[in-house]
């Protein structure tokens, strides 16, 4: 069985998630987005890293996995006092930083 | 140049030259220091330091004449004053017997007007500052003649333009004396800025400022250099005297207390451009054609001042623009160069004092008659003012020039000299003098006339014209015996007195007329002129402005200089002020804040980019991402090979 | 041994104002009083250690003195150096003389602000420091970081302590200045480049006769544009009127006294002494810049309404002057520009300050708000008129022995130059008089007499800050010689890299006269 087709489904999910952020205007949609392409990410390391036989594609999705629970922790901090400061969860209310 | 410039080191009694200058100077500096603390005795003061210079200058007078004739000069360096490379600027004073005269004549007469000034000033709350100014322009007048180069020279030069418009504009709460003093000073300028110009050629063409130094290299200088030169000394010399091309600030100078226009605008500041061209005589007799252009710039000038004398009404400026005509006949006489030298000084001296005693009693009448200065609204006032008619009647023979009075002794001899040039511009030089003697006879004779004789024509409130005290009239006696005696006396001791400055007098004779003829014609247009004057005015004039004919109304405007300048300079230098201001503020400013406009424009454009929206953002990165994977692929499958 | 030069002055003159800064700084806000009065005394701290400096400088000796070398970075090889020439001491001493009297001058001026008054005098000790550390740096990168750094301190003072419109005032000065200095900074990596690598000004000037002529050329414009902004020089002058405008006139008159020094000294230094043959190939452009500069700035002076900003276009006028006594490269001209800049700094000074102190008074500084003020307060009127006579170079005053100088070293070489320079001293009186007569003369304004504060006449603070500066103007003016024989060797020795001489006596040259 070739790693191809993992590396096809890593490239499908991230494309999925990259349209999600695209399109999607909720909050909590576009941060399960943004995780499915930090997943993908992921499969595609584990999969150099078996393609390769080394550890390093492992050990560095560790580590993604590590800044995206920190990242998950402070992005639903910041909707949750959006979401109260301003009754919705959409991104496109939260526009105040502009030009 | 076969005789070579040198001077003595001063020793004795006069290695004390500096005190000449220190004097006054130091009494000027307590007076401004101490400010209404001194108000009680500052004047006296003031007095005192002038009397006591003219004490000191009168016994080095002595002592420089107990010496050889040749060794007759005192030369003190202070301190080196500007020591940069191969410039060597002496702080350096030189007392010889030019020097020595101008001093005996500054503080001599400086100290009768000092004297004069306590009466007249003495209702006047700024007494004390007014003898400070006056002991500060003794000061710099003393430096000026005593300085040993040219630096000095321009030190005490500069010196008393500021004490001049300090003192011109003495009561600043008068917009005419504050104009008067700022347009003295700026004219000044003009010239000091031609006679700073000057002395940069010298070093540039000789190496030095001193004195001795340049008169000894003249001799190595091209003709042109020369002329040169020349032209920028007479160019400062004819601002600080008021000559042609100008001569406007003198007359206007009349604004300052009246002992101001005494001494400084009639007796000795105003004689400063005659002094630098006689001390420059070494430059100024080495080109003919320079001396032409100084003759001319006198005997025009000396015309001038007639014609516009005999057209005002206001008695001090009738005396100024007299004032002027008389230096115009110095100029005349240091333009002619050789025994002339003398004469000119001879004629400076006898016009220091009898102009400074006119003057005065100018102020004297003015005293009585409640500052009323317009001679329409004098006439009678000798029964009222006996000393002062008197003295003023010796200072009007003197001026017209009747013997045996000091004025026939100075201005008949340049007259004569005049006429001796040589060539046909005898008769041009000649005649313009005599005529200016005629006309000087004329505006004097109406002048006197119209003040202390014919019926009285008193505005109303000034019904009681009264003597003036002691103070004022003790100098007015000093000053005309001095106007009576004076010319006598030195017309034959002063040209061998300054032979050592002038060098021994040419004797080549070019007399076109006989000198006999020449005195007769000289005493027949004065007594001409005096006669003409007397006539038409002794039953006095009209009270107002009467219409004239075209030169009449041409020297009322004083033929039109004075628009001649405002057209010429002052207006357009004004439109060219607002034009720069303008240019300045829109056009390089504006460049600059353009500039700044346009960064600041584009950037506005630029930052719509952020819209705010996440969406737009995440786009942006997204082809970003995918351009860079774009473009790695590209060079991985070799498309861009 | 150690002697008394070998004492680290210039290391411990730039940094102790610092710690002053520091000081004054933290002293909260509520107690003004006493960070006045610790600042003044700081500062005066810096006047007799600068005493002590300039006594110890012997006038003979060698061309730099009392040079320090400290380890910075060492892979540019740029070195914490300090060293001073004769230039930079009469600079270094200008600088310790004017702050204690801006600082006295400014003493009641701040309080009316409603801002920090510790914060302000700590920004002046601030300047002290960076402006002294420009002078005193040997080493061109030392003097790079200096030159912008000095920028900040004098960027707040005009942002926050200002008059009308002072945000766009410092604004302009700031971007015209770093605009000018990134120019610079270009050149000073370009120097290091072709230099050997090195930041060291010595080492720079012993090889710099090797440069290739093209490029010594641009690295001289590039240092050149910096300091004619800095200076300024025409047409690069119209962030001065704005900034001299808007910004307190204490601070003004350290702006112009000293600040804009940084320039003039700068061309001396760098541009000259580091690009000899660039410096003779620009010097035609420099000297019309110079001449356009004072007949321009002159005119445009006697057209102003508004006595600060007329004072900041006669300093244009004034720097038209150094510029030209720089570039004429004669010995008397570099020595009077050098002393032009001290004695600028002593009359333009004391020009600002009693400006100052008119318009602290009238709470106007246009001309046509006051009228007869001599009437009302005559010693001030004495002293706006004594240091108009210095700027406008009367003998007897000090800016006269070095506008002389000026214009007859120029005079021996350009003739027309010096000519077309010498009407700038018409306009000078022109400018002055007119100044003092719509101010001072005439009949009283009645708008004036209603003003409480213009009764009262100089008080006895501001006495203070006058007469050294008066004082210093008379002596300099009469004995200039100590002063000259400081400038004199190191301007000699600037004249020796760019290697030119003055001219012997025409009539000399010709053989007619035996010198």
């Amino acid at each position: 069985m070739t790693p191809d087709y993992y590396l096809v489904l890593a490239a499908i999910l991230f494309t999925i998630g990259a349209a999600g952020v695209l399109v999607r205007r909720n909050a909590i949609v576009l941060f399960m987005c943004i995780e499915l392409m930090l997943n993908a990410a992921n499969l595609a390391l584990v999969t150099f890293s078996r393609i390769n036989g080394t550890l390093d594609g492992q050990i560095i999705s560790f580590f993604v996995m590590v800044v995206a629970a920190a990242e998950v922790v402070i992005g639903l901090a910041i909707i949750m006092s959006i979401f109260r400061t301003r009754r919705s969860a959409s991104v496109d209310d939260a526009n105040l930083l502009k030009y | 140049m076969e005789q070579t410039v040198e001077y003595a080191h001063a020793t004795g009694l006069l290695s004390g030259i500096w005190l000449l200058v220190a004097i006054p100077l130091a009494s000027a500096t307590v007076l401004l220091l101490l400010g209404r603390k001194a108000d009680k005795w500052g004047h006296w003061l003031g007095v005192a330091a002038v009397a006591a210079t003219f004490v000191l200058g009168l016994a080095m007078f002595f002592s420089l004449a107990g010496l050889d004739a040749e060794a007759r000069s005192a030369e003190q360096s202070l301190w080196d004053f500007i020591v940069v490379g191969e410039l060597h600027v002496d702080f350096g004073l030189l007392f010889d017997p030019l020097s020595g005269v101008f001093v005996l004549l500054i503080t001599g007469v400086g100290s009768l007007i000092h004297l004069y000034a306590v009466g007249y000033m003495e209702h006047d709350e700024g007494r004390r500052k007014f003898f400070a100014y006056f002991n500060l322009f003794v000061a710099a007048m003393l430096l000026l003649v005593l300085g040993n180069n040219y630096v000095m020279l321009y030190f005490g030069w500069e010196g008393v333009g500021l004490a001049s418009y300090l003192l011109i504009s003495f009561w600043y709460t008068r917009p005419s004396a504050a104009t008067a003093g700022k347009k003295a000073f700026l004219m000044n300028r003009v010239g000091d800025a031609g006679l700073a110009i000057g002395i940069f050629l010298m070093f540039a063409t000789l190496g030095t400022t001193q004195y001795d130094e340049v008169f000894n290299g003249v001799g190595a200088l091209s003709a042109a250099t020369i002329l040169v030169l020349g032209i920028l000394l007479l160019l400062g010399a004819a601002g600080k005297s008021g000559q042609f091309p100008l001569q406007a600030w003198l007359p206007d100078a009349m604004e300052g207390p009246t002992p101001v226009s005494a001494l400084i605008h009639a007796a000795t500041m105003v004689t400063a451009g005659v002094y630098l061209i006689a001390r420059s005589n070494p430059i100024f007799s080495a080109n003919t054609t320079l001396q032409t252009i100084v003759v001319s710039v006198g005997a025009l000038t000396l015309l001038m001042g007639c014609i516009i004398g005999a057209a005002k009404d206001d008695i001090k400026r009738v005396l100024a623009w007299s004032t002027v005509s008389q230096i115009g006949y110095m100029f005349l006489g240091v333009g002619l160069g050789g025994g002339a030298y003398a004469l000119a000084i001879i004629h400076l001296l006898a016009h220091g004092f009898f102009k400074a005693n006119m003057f005065l009693g100018a102020g004297s009448v003015m005293h009585g008659m409640h500052d009323q200065v317009d001679i329409r609204r004098f006439g009678g006032l000798r029964k009222y003012m006996k000393w002062t008619w008197l003295t003023f009647m010796m200072g009007w023979l003197a001026i017209i020039g009747i013997p045996p009075l000091s004025g026939y002794f100075s201005k008949e001899p340049i007259i004569a000299a005049a006429f001796e040039r040589g060539d046909w511009t005898s008769w041009l030089y000649g005649m313009a003098a005599l005529l200016g003697a005629g006309l000087t006879a004329f505006y004097m004779t109406r002048l006197f006339v119209l003040t202390f004789h014919g019926p009285e024509r008193y505005t109303e409130d000034n019904k009681h014209p009264h003597e003036s005290p002691y103070i004022m009239t003790v100098p007015l006696m000093l000053l005309a015996v001095g106007s009576i005696g004076a010319g006598f006396l030195m017309a034959s001791s002063v040209p061998d007195w300054l032979e050592p400055t002038f060098g021994a007098e040419a004797v080549e004779h070019h007399a076109v007329m006989p000198h006999w003829l020449i005195t007769v014609l000289s005493l027949l247009v004065t007594v001409l002129g005096a006669g003409l004057a007397w006539a038409l005015f002794r039953n006095g004039t009209a009270k107002q402005e009467q219409p004239a004919g075209v030169l009449v109304t041409a020297a009322r405007r004083n033929l039109y200089t004075d628009a001649f300048n405002e057209a010429v300079f002052e207006r357009p230098g004004i439109y060219l002020t607002r034009a720069l201001v303008f240019l300045d503020n829109k056009g390089i400013d504006g460049a600059v804040n353009g500039l700044a406009a346009a960064v600041g424009g584009s950037s506005g454009r630029l930052r719509r980019l952020q819209t705010g929206f996440v969406r737009s953002y995440a786009l942006s990165m997204l082809t970003g991402v995918v351009l860079v994977v774009g473009a790695f692929l590209a060079i991985q499958l070799g498309w861009l090979a | 041994m150690v002697g008394v030069t070998d004492f680290p002055f210039l290391s411990i003159l730039t940094l102790f104002p610092l710690v002053g800064a520091a000081v004054v700084a933290f002293i909260p806000k509520t107690r003004g009083q006493l960070a006045k009065a610790i600042a003044l005394g700081w500062s005066l701290a810096v006047l007799a250690l600068s005493i002590v400096m300039w006594i110890a400088f012997e006038a003979r000796g060698d061309r730099f003195q009392f040079r320090e070398s400290y380890q910075w970075i060492p892979t540019w090889d740029a070195r914490f150096t300090f060293a001073a020439d004769g230039i930079a001491l009469v600079m270094l001493m200008l600088i310790a003389i004017l702050v204690p009297v801006v600082i006295l001058a400014s003493w009641n001026d701040i309080d009316e602000t409603q801002r920090s008054v510790p914060v302000y005098f700590a920004l002046l000790l601030a300047l002290e420091c960076t402006m002294i550390g420009v002078f005193a740096a040997a080493d061109v990168f030392l003097f790079y970081v200096f030159f912008e750094v000095m920028l900040v301190p004098m960027y707040f003072i005009i942002g926050s302590y200002g008059g009308a419109r002072r945000q766009y005032a410092a604004v302009k000065f700031f971007l015209y200045s770093l605009v000018g200095g990134l120019f610079m900074l270009a050149a000073v990596i370009g120097l290091w480049v072709v230099g050997g690598n090195t930041f060291d000004w010595q080492k720079l000037s012993d090889v710099s006769a090797a440069f290739d002529t093209g490029t010594a050329r641009w690295l001289f414009l590039g240092f050149f544009i910096a300091f004619a902004v800095k200076a300024p020089f025409f047409p690069f002058h119209t962030w001065l009127p704005d900034a001299g405008v808007a910004a307190p006139a204490p601070a003004a008159a350290l702006l112009v006294g000293v600040l804009d020094k940084v320039g003039t000294f700068g061309i001396l230094r760098y541009c000259l002494s580091l690009f000899p043959e660039a410096s003779r190939w620009f010097a035609p452009a420099a000297l019309i810049l110079g001449v356009i500069g004072i007949i321009y700035a002159a005119l445009l002076a006697v057209g102003q309404h508004d006595l600060k900003r007329l004072v900041s276009y006669t300093s244009i006028a004034h720097f038209g002057f150094i510029g030209i006594g720089i570039f004429a490269f004669t010995t008397q001209a570099g020595t009077g520009a050098v002393l032009y800049m001290v004695n600028h700094g002593l009359a333009t000074g004391l020009l600002f300050l009693v400006v100052g102190m008119f318009v602290a008074r009238r709470g106007s500084a246009l001309v046509s708000d006051f009228g007869g003020a001599g009437k009302l307060v005559p010693v001030l009127a004495g002293v706006l008129f004594f240091a108009g006579l210095a700027s406008l170079a009367l003998p007897g005053t000090a800016p006269f022995v070095s506008e002389f100088l000026v214009l007859i070293g120029t005079f021996t070489v350009h003739k027309v130059y010096a000519v077309i320079a010498t009407v700038g001293i018409i306009l000078a009186a022109a400018y002055v008089l007119w100044m003092v007569q719509r101010t001072t003369q005439g009949t009283l304004n009645p708008m004036l007499v209603a003003v409480p504060a213009m009764h009262k006449d100089i008080s006895l603070r501001e006495k203070v800050v006058v007469a050294p500066l008066i004082v210093l103007l008379l002596v300099l003016g009469f004995y200039p010689k100590p002063v000259t024989d400081v400038i004199n060797p190191a301007v000699e020795a600037t004249m020796q890299d760019v290697g030119t001489t003055d001219p012997a006596p025409t009539a000399v040259a010709n053989g007619k006269v035996a010198p």
